[in-house]
């Protein structure tokens, strides 16, 4: 598979490794060069330079024809507008956005984008493990419904959110 | 009339302002602590410091029952998400952003935002409307930005100089549907000869710009003046 990966931070570097050595394509973008010393020295997918909501940025890097993208970056607007940008303009069918604020992560869900929410995921994770009982919150809430307000998005992979989930911490 | 304004730079402080003074009801957020205490010290206590992004404060906002809300920070895809917010999650009517990057424009409003406006793009557009050289003047962009308007000055060494309008090798899928002379628009015929100092307003996709420009203006690179 294509992924592209916006944001090489910690879990960005550790998806994109884990990828890569998986056999899969790897695009990394960030806007920091240096986020690129996360990846390690035998990574062979491609390291760019970029702003990842940018459409010629994300066309130059070879983004088009992805099978995944992934925005992972720290700010949670960004994350939004990247994969609107990869569904809308590139025609990615399988997007996940890191969004940390909740209520933005659900709103997301419901207009196509499968959000991912750490504030969620951790408060999750920690009441589990405390025997205080989990919160029914999953990991990657997949999307529901899509911005234009017609037809269902199309399901994600499940792996890929057992995936990303594992990383986070 | 009730308007939520979310971005307390230069832009929301003298919008809300404004808004104020010609009675309407204002909330204005603003993220910075600072700023906002020393907008609501000008403006009085219509400023709430929460960052407009967030749903929690958003709602908080009155955002449910806001008749329009304004993104006006200076991030493009902040913007993007408030208006996207308010219009999905909150059912607010109309949405306005403010776009820096005039690229986004065409993405904002396929994704639902009711009003963009473009400082970049009205500066642009006024620089140009400045520079009578020849040139290609981008008078608006149709649909999503696929097809545009444009306006060509017919100068000394136009090829389409003395020609019909009929004659002129149009690239595919434009048209020349209006012509103005001496301020005055004329009916355009295929027999109608184009002279030095028309303007000719045609319509056509943003790719075929170049061919445009050769066909009215003369080959790229040959004209003389600033902006070449």
């Amino acid at each position: 598979m294509k992924i592209v990966i916006v944001g090489a931070g910690r879990v960005g570097s550790a998806l994109a490794e884990a990828y890569d050595a998986a056999g899969h394509q790897v695009v990394v973008l960030d806007l920091s060069t240096s986020a690129f010393d996360r990846l390690p020295a035998e990574f062979r997918g491609s390291a760019i330079r970029g702003d990842g909501t940018d459409e010629d940025t994300l066309r130059r890097a070879g983004a088009e024809d992805a099978d995944v993208f992934l925005a992972l970056t720290e700010g949670d607007n960004r994350n939004v507008m990247a994969t609107q940008v990869a569904m809308e303009k590139l025609g990615i069918k399988n997007v996940v956005a890191k969004i940390n604020d909740p209520v933005r992560a659900a709103a997301y869900a419901e207009l196509g984008i499968a959000t991912l929410c750490r504030t969620t995921m951790q408060a999750d994770a920690i009441s589990a493990y405390l025997g205080l009982g989990s919160m029914g919150l999953p990991g990657v809430i997949a999307p529901t419904g899509s911005h234009h307000g017609d037809d269902a998005h199309a399901p994600l992979a499940e792996t890929i959110g057992a995936g990303a989930s594992g990383r986070e911490a | 009339m009730f308007v939520l304004v979310v971005g307390g730079g230069k832009v929301g402080y003298y919008l809300a302002k404004e808004l104020i003074e010609s009675s309407h009801e204002v909330v204005l957020m603003e993220k910075d602590r600072g700023r906002a205490d020393q907008i609501a010290d000008e403006i009085g206590s219509v400023v709430v410091a929460h960052d407009g992004c967030e749903g929690k404060y958003l709602g908080e906002a009155g955002c449910a029952r806001a008749d329009i809300v304004a993104a006006v920070t200076g991030d493009d895809e902040d913007n993007l998400v408030i208006c996207q917010m308010a219009k999905h999650h909150f059912d607010v009517p109309r949405t306005i952003a403010r776009v820096n990057n005039p690229k986004n424009e065409a993405l904002f409003r396929h994704l639902g935002v009711d009003e963009i406006i473009s400082p970049t793009r009205m500066i642009l557009a006024s620089i140009e409307q400045d520079i009578p050289v020849h040139e290609l003047l981008h008078l608006a962009a149709l649909g999503e930005g696929e097809l545009e308007i444009i306006e060509a000055h017919l100068q000394d060494g136009s090829p389409a100089i003395g020609r019909a309008a009929g004659d002129l090798t149009m690239p595919e899928g434009c048209s020349i549907f209006a012509l103005v002379r001496d301020g005055v628009a004329i009916p355009l015929r295929p027999d109608t000869t184009l002279l030095i100092g028309d303007k000719v307003i045609a319509i056509g996709p943003n790719e075929c710009s170049e061919r445009l420009h050769e066909q009215l203006i003369g080959a790229i690179g040959e004209a003389v003046g600033p902006g070449n």
